[in-house]
């Protein structure tokens, strides 16, 4: 079994994250880039597969600026098994597009049996790259799975649906997504620090992957402000009759 | 007029669901709408006709067997063909699960630009430019597309509202579409997720109360459903209390959660950590309630009570209690 992890590097959440104002871009110098928490538990999902068949060959992949080395040895510190780093600064400001051709064309040369995503990066938040390599790859896709195991030539989950949840299942090879629900990424210990040095890191580039970065068609950014800041209005501390209070500030605010 | 589709939601029982009309009453400002709907074969007429009173000029409808047990591939099928057919300007869908599988493998697919997670649209001089609301409403982005015609747009739900329509007949293509099972993944059963309540759905709440690590305990929790459903409002947490297990991660609002933005946004026990701001910072009205003057939360608070939650929750629930029986 052969599993490619899609992993992004992100600005961290719990810093207070920026667009560039003149590009509409992500600002990755405003907060600590860090892997995606979400890509943690992609590559969780997959150690996990490979705890129950020690065969299995989980990679992990990002296409990300040069410098995020560090999140993918995070990867496999971890326990991945080798990562593959598409870094080219062609694909800087790259829609969901051109991200997802060039993923597909790395994920078809290296060959795979399952690939498994988080459903969205916290940055972009568009949560359509899975699909989108799946049909690029003419496989199913199995996305925003709460759950997920393989038995079999088949990969199955449960997902989130408007009536509930609903059991998914589709041949191997696929594209799979992970929500937050999935279980907390482990730690990496001391022993997969010192081994992720040894493993192998590929880097690769567009012109390898034949890829050009010039578009027919792109999602173009238009514009781009901050929002102002939202400012503190009445605070009290309660005497005794703060609910009250409060239920006549919803009153006369019509919220009641 | 140029035609804009509209991805109908359909369910398993033929009902027309989730954001559809709001999607065609959108849709109708700038073209002619055609909504596209998938169904299992003989259950058209039905749902066009439904779909119709909605105000969709135009219905394709793509029969499918698979229509309920293929996840999305049938939908997708449906759609490009009729985008193929009508050769529109746009196409709508909702920016959930299934909207987002299916907006992405059509963008493959037709060579076409994606807008996701859309909050706003206007046109002008024939183009369509997209409103995005990001870091969950800190930035406001603008976006369009190079490359021509059909622009897909995602549109975050709840996002757009559904006006009044005058009900039309409207213009019926049937075709049948197929699709190989074996390339797409098979749905199985359904589970309800047990949470059945007559609350609000927590993402197009008006009203939301959430709850944090300040309650305490999973039993002392139950005081956040008591305000909310005095309020009718839905239920949120913190992920501070979705990872001591007082709330189930469904409920988490935040970055990594649900970003909501309703008319009032109750917070109790909640610190105001800027992962939690970041999901709720647009709501309309925000309320906090919580021990520590010195909490974030109280930085963009509208009305902010430094105090006891248990001693202010249920003096403000009886509060409410008293006004609605003065309005009966």
């Amino acid at each position: 079994m052969k599993i490619l992890v899609l992993v992004k590097e992100v600005p961290d959440t719990w810093g207070e994250r920026k667009l560039d104002p003149a590009s509409g871009r992500v600002d990755r110098e405003s907060v600590d880039p860090v892997l995606d928490e979400i890509g943690e538990r992609a590559i969780e999902a997959a150690l996990t597969i490979k705890g129950s068949d020690k065969s299995t060959e989980v990679i992990v992949v990002s296409m990300s600026p040069s410098s995020a080395s560090k999140s993918l040895r995070k990867g496999l510190a971890m326990g991945a098994t080798s990562a593959i780093h598409l870094a080219d600064e062609a694909l800087r400001g790259a829609d969901m597009l051109l991200t997802a051709e060039a993923l597909s064309v790395l994920i078809q040369n290296e060959g795979f049996d399952l690939v498994i995503a988080g459903n969205e990066s916290t940055d972009g938040r568009g949560g359509m790259i899975p699909a989108m390599v799946a049909e690029h790859l003419g496989v199913p896709h199995v996305t925003f799975l709460e759950s997920i195991e393989i038995s079999g030539n088949r990969v199955s989950g449960v997902r989130g649906a408007d009536s509930g949840m609903v059991e998914v299942s589709a041949n191997l090879p696929a594209v799979a997504s992970i929500t937050e629900r999935l279980p907390d990424p482990r730690f990496p210990n001391f022993k997969g620090i010192l081994s992720a040095k040894k493993k192998p890191y590929t880097t690769v580039t567009l012109a390898e992957l034949g890829v050009d970065a010039a578009r027919p068609v792109s999602s173009v950014i238009v514009s781009s402000r901050e929002r102002p800041a939202r400012s503190g209005g009445i605070k009290i501390v309660d005497s005794g009759n703060a609910g009250r209070d409060l239920a006549e500030f919803l009153a006369q605010n019509r919220l009641l | 007029m140029s035609h804009i589709l509209i991805l109908a939601d359909i369910s398993p029982s033929g009902d027309v669901r989730g954001d559809t009309q709001a999607l065609i009453s959108a849709a109708a400002q700038w073209g002619i709408p055609v909504a596209v709907a998938t169904v299992p074969p003989g259950a058209g007429e039905a749902v066009a006709t439904k779909l119709g009173a909605l105000g969709a000029e135009k219905v394709f409808i793509a029969e499918n067997e698979h229509a309920h047990t293929a996840l999305t591939a049938p939908q997708l099928e449906g759609l490009t063909q009729a985008a193929h057919q009508f050769d529109p300007q746009a196409i709508l869908l909702s920016h959930t699960h299934d909207g987002q599988d299916i907006a992405g493998r059509a963008a493959v697919r037709l060579g076409a630009a994606v807008n996701a997670d859309v909050v706003a649209i206007t046109k002008s001089d024939n183009a369509f430019t997209t409103t995005h609301s990001v870091f969950g409403g800190s930035f406001v982005v603008e976006a369009s597309a190079n490359g021509g015609a059909p622009m897909i747009i995602t549109v975050r739900p709840g996002a757009f509202e559904a006006s009044a329509v005058t009900a039309v007949a409207p213009e019926v293509t049937t075709a049948s579409v197929s699709v190989d099972p074996a390339g797409a993944a098979a749905l199985g059963n359904v589970h309800a997720t047990g949470e059945t309540s007559s609350r609000p759905d927590l993402r197009t709440a008006k009203k939301v109360v959430s709850g944090g690590k300040g309650l305490g305990s999973k039993d002392d929790f139950v005081l956040v459903e008591q305000l909310a459903d005095a309020l009718g409002a839905a239920v949120g947490s913190s992920r501070a209390a979705v990872d001591a297990g007082y709330a189930p991660q469904t409920r988490q609002v935040g970055q990594t959660g649900i970003t909501v933005s309703p008319d009032l946004y109750i917070a109790l026990g909640i610190s105001g950590a800027i992962q939690h701001r970041a999901g709720m910072q647009t709501s309309k009205v925000i309320v906090a309630v919580d021990k520590d003057q010195d909490a974030p939360i109280f930085d963009i608070a509208d009305y902010g009570v430094v105090g006891d939650v248990f001693t202010i929750v249920p003096q403000l629930i009886q509060a409410i209690g008293e006004r609605q029986r003065q309005q009966v």
